[in-house]
């Protein structure tokens, strides 16, 4: 750990806390992501792993505690701002934009970044087409990146389940993102499909120099493609390290199959 | 004659909805002359069809005209409403108020103008900029200071915008004083009093309706578009009641004696020519359109398909359904100007919220997310309520007419039942269509082809 110390973390969040009227979902949760990790957060169901992620990207507000992209506070922004920061999110359960194509799925992502305003689209300036046409191309070539060219003029609602997945990956790095948090990305897939999905990621990892945090259930997955891993059972955290550490460790053993199966099991 | 009646309105609609296709389908050539040329036959069939008269038989009757005077307004507040409704996905009732408050804010200034009294135009024109301009100026100040609450912000706005009227009306005042003499006697009359003068009065005091029905919204909808969009209908239905009670006791609780309240707004220049009316049409065409067909548009949609993913990919939510309301509003304003200056009286019966689900009709009927649909709908809508059903029932009884408000609810009805779409889905005509993307990936696919082999 001595090298985190030197160099800023990317994403440094620190004690959060989050009551839901007098329930605890998060209790002092802590996490610093050094830059280009990939990072498995995990926990039995019902844990807060999705609240951490609605609390880092906004969606929900802390009721204690901060959280630190880079240099900036980003605790008690509006969702956008933090998007806008370099924090991009995929969901548990897909959240296309499903009655517009995939196309505008990407460049709605793009939006923020358009290079141009509502006056020069009402007007249809210079300006308009220029960054239109250069929009559109971009995003288009970043859907070949995904090999997902060929469907650009589907509607999202159309696609199957796994495509619906690469769209919502896809979508979030079209935010261009330094950052990037996946809520369960293997959800509902098959072997096939979820070994297309570890490549994927590695693949976006290196490409576009991400860090990511990721959200799973399923074992295989967090710890063949994870570095580092937090574990957490009831709005805290229990463990930490490095995925062999974690197979190791009791308290985990005991969170995910209970106590006296595992004391049964270990005895 | 029964049959006669029905088969010449028949083909009356089927000609108007050819008539869309064809300016749609002109407008989205590629050079300019051909779409100006479209814009000069578009407008002039009409007019030719309004002048052909053969004996008795005239082939748009005045009545006709009227319809579609009607139809051409309701077209205007349909495509506003759809751009709230349809492309952000905010169920708004208000649109029928910030369309009333369009026609009593233009129908004022043109009011006053034609009885020798600039003051109406330049309080309205003055205030409005200078509102505007509050707004931005504190926009740019609450931008700069981020957390601001919703309420405060208004707050601020609030007081920006009632220094800035207070201004306008004491700086108007004044400057309305300087211009009498102008008008002249009625014996001698001055040029500001002149017809050419009148009609530029005219097209102002209908931009400024619509810019002030625009700011209106703005105040409005800032606090009211952070409530879920349930509440936010409730609350909509709420201005619309508002608008029109103020409306009833224009004379009495508001200063507008010349509004007349209740009894409703008598003497207003009937100045809608079907030029004033086309002109604005297409204006309000190209403008809902060119917000739509672009990023800003794309953002607005995403707000409908799903809120909590539309601010994750760093929209501004609240901003685009704010932007959505106020454009909206400042087309139903536009369309309440013209409404004012075709029908000559303004009664606040008119502007009953009831009424006010017409629109709201249109827009479901035609297409939710369409702006053919809107457009197609709101003639044909006209022409089948007032037009057809109207003439059609009238000649079976005097009583007879009110049976179409049962036919039209049945109508719908089946409609929805055939086609819980709408009219034509999400299906658009030529000037309206997004750009077909597909065969732009072809054709890069081709180009990048093509250099792979030279």
């Amino acid at each position: 750990m001595a090298d985190m110390n030197t160099t800023r973390p990317l994403l440094d969040v620190h004690e959060i806390t989050k009551f839901f009227g007098g329930l605890c979902a998060v209790k002092n949760f802590t996490l610093q992501l050094p830059q280009g990790v990939l990072w498995g957060l995990i926990g039995p169901n019902g844990a807060g792993k999705t609240t951490v992620f609605n609390l880092i990207t906004g969606l929900i507000q802390l009721s204690s505690g901060d959280v630190l992209l880079g240099e900036d506070r980003i605790d008690g922004l509006e969702p956008f701002e933090i998007t806008r920061l370099g924090i991009a999110r995929t969901f548990q359960n897909i959240r296309l934009f499903s009655n517009l194509s995939v196309l505008d799925n990407v460049r709605i992502a793009y939006h923020p970044h358009a290079g141009y305003g509502l006056s020069d689209s009402l007007l249809r300036t210079p300006r308009y087409t220029k960054h239109e046409k250069e929009l559109t191309d971009q995003a288009l070539d970043f859907l070949s990146i995904f090999k997902l060219e060929g469907i650009a003029a589907e509607l999202a609602k159309n696609l199957p389940y796994g495509e619906q997945r690469r769209v919502e990956i896809a979508r979030a790095l079209a935010c261009k993102p330094r950052l990037l948090l996946l809520d369960e990305p293997a959800a509902g897939m098959n072997p096939r499909e979820i070994v297309e999905l570890m490549d994927l990621i590695h693949f976006i990892r290196d490409r576009f120099k991400l860090t990511i945090l990721l959200i799973e259930h399923q074992m295989r997955v967090v710890m063949s493609i994870c570095e580092r891993i937090t574990v957490m059972d009831f709005g805290e955290v229990i463990a930490r390290g490095t995925p062999k550490e974690i197979q190791g460790n009791q308290t985990v053993v005991e969170a995910y199959l209970g106590k006296g199966v595992a004391s049964s099991a270990a005895g | 004659m029964e049959l006669g009646y029905l088969f010449t309105t028949i083909l009356k609609m089927a000609a108007l909805l050819a008539w869309i296709y064809g300016l749609l389908w002109g407008l989205n050539r590629k050079p300019l002359w051909q779409k100006a040329l479209t814009i000069i036959l578009a407008f002039g069939t009409v007019q030719t069809a309004f002048l052909l008269q053969f004996g008795d038989f005239a082939v748009f009757s005045a009545f006709d005209q009227g319809l579609l005077y009607q139809a051409v307004t309701m077209a205007m507040v349909a495509l506003g409403l759809n751009l709230i409704y349809g492309f952000n996905g905010q169920f708004s009732l208000a649109q029928w108020g910030f369309y009333g408050i369009g026609a009593y804010c233009a129908a004022d200034i043109t009011y006053r103008w034609s009885n020798n009294d600039p003051s109406g135009l330049i309080v309205a024109g003055l205030g409005v900029i200078l509102a505007g301009l509050a707004l931005v100026g504190v926009g740019r100040l609450l931008r700069m200071k981020r957390g601001v609450p919703v309420l405060s912000a208004f707050t601020f706005y609030l007081l920006a915008v009632i220094v800035a009227v207070a201004v306008a009306l004491f700086a108007g005042r004044a400057l309305a004083g300087a211009l009498v003499p102008l008008f002249g006697t009625t014996a001698a009359p001055g040029i500001l009093a002149s017809g050419a003068v009148r009609q530029i009065v005219f097209f102002i005091a209908v931009l400024i309706a619509g810019a002030f029905a625009a700011e209106i919204s703005f105040l409005f909808g800032l606090p009211v578009l952070t409530l879920g969009s349930d509440y936010f209908g409730i609350a909509t239905l709420g201005f619309a009641i508002v608008v029109q009670t103020l409306m009833v006791n224009s004379d009495t609780i508001l200063p507008f004696t010349e509004m007349k309240g209740g009894r409703g707004m008598i003497g207003i220049p009937k100045m809608t020519s079907w030029i004033a009316a086309f002109l604005f049409l297409f204006l309000v065409i190209v403008l809902v359109r060119n917000f739509v067909r672009s990023s800003t548009g794309r953002a607005t949609m995403s707000v409908r398909e799903d809120e909590t993913a539309a601010k994750a990919m760093g929209i501004d939510v609240a901003g685009s359904k704010l932007l959505a309301f106020v454009v909206g509003s400042f087309v139903a304003g536009i369309g309440g100007g013209v409404y004012a200056h075709y029908i000559g009286f303004l009664s606040p019966n008119t502007f009953s919220f009831l009424a006010g689900f017409n629109p709201l009709i249109i827009v479901v009927f035609g297409g939710l997310g369409s702006m053919t649909g809107t457009l197609a709908a709101s003639f044909v809508w006209i022409f089948f309520l007032e037009g057809f059903l109207r003439v059609l029932l009238g000649q079976m009884g005097t009583e007879a007419p009110t049976w179409r408000f049962v036919l039209y609810p049945i109508t719908l009805l089946l409609l929805m039942l055939i086609r819980p779409q709408g009219l034509l889905g999400s299906r658009e005509w030529g000037f309206l269509k997004p750009e077909n993307v597909i065969r732009r990936l072809k054709g890069n696919g081709e180009a990048a082809a093509r250099k792979e082999q030279a």
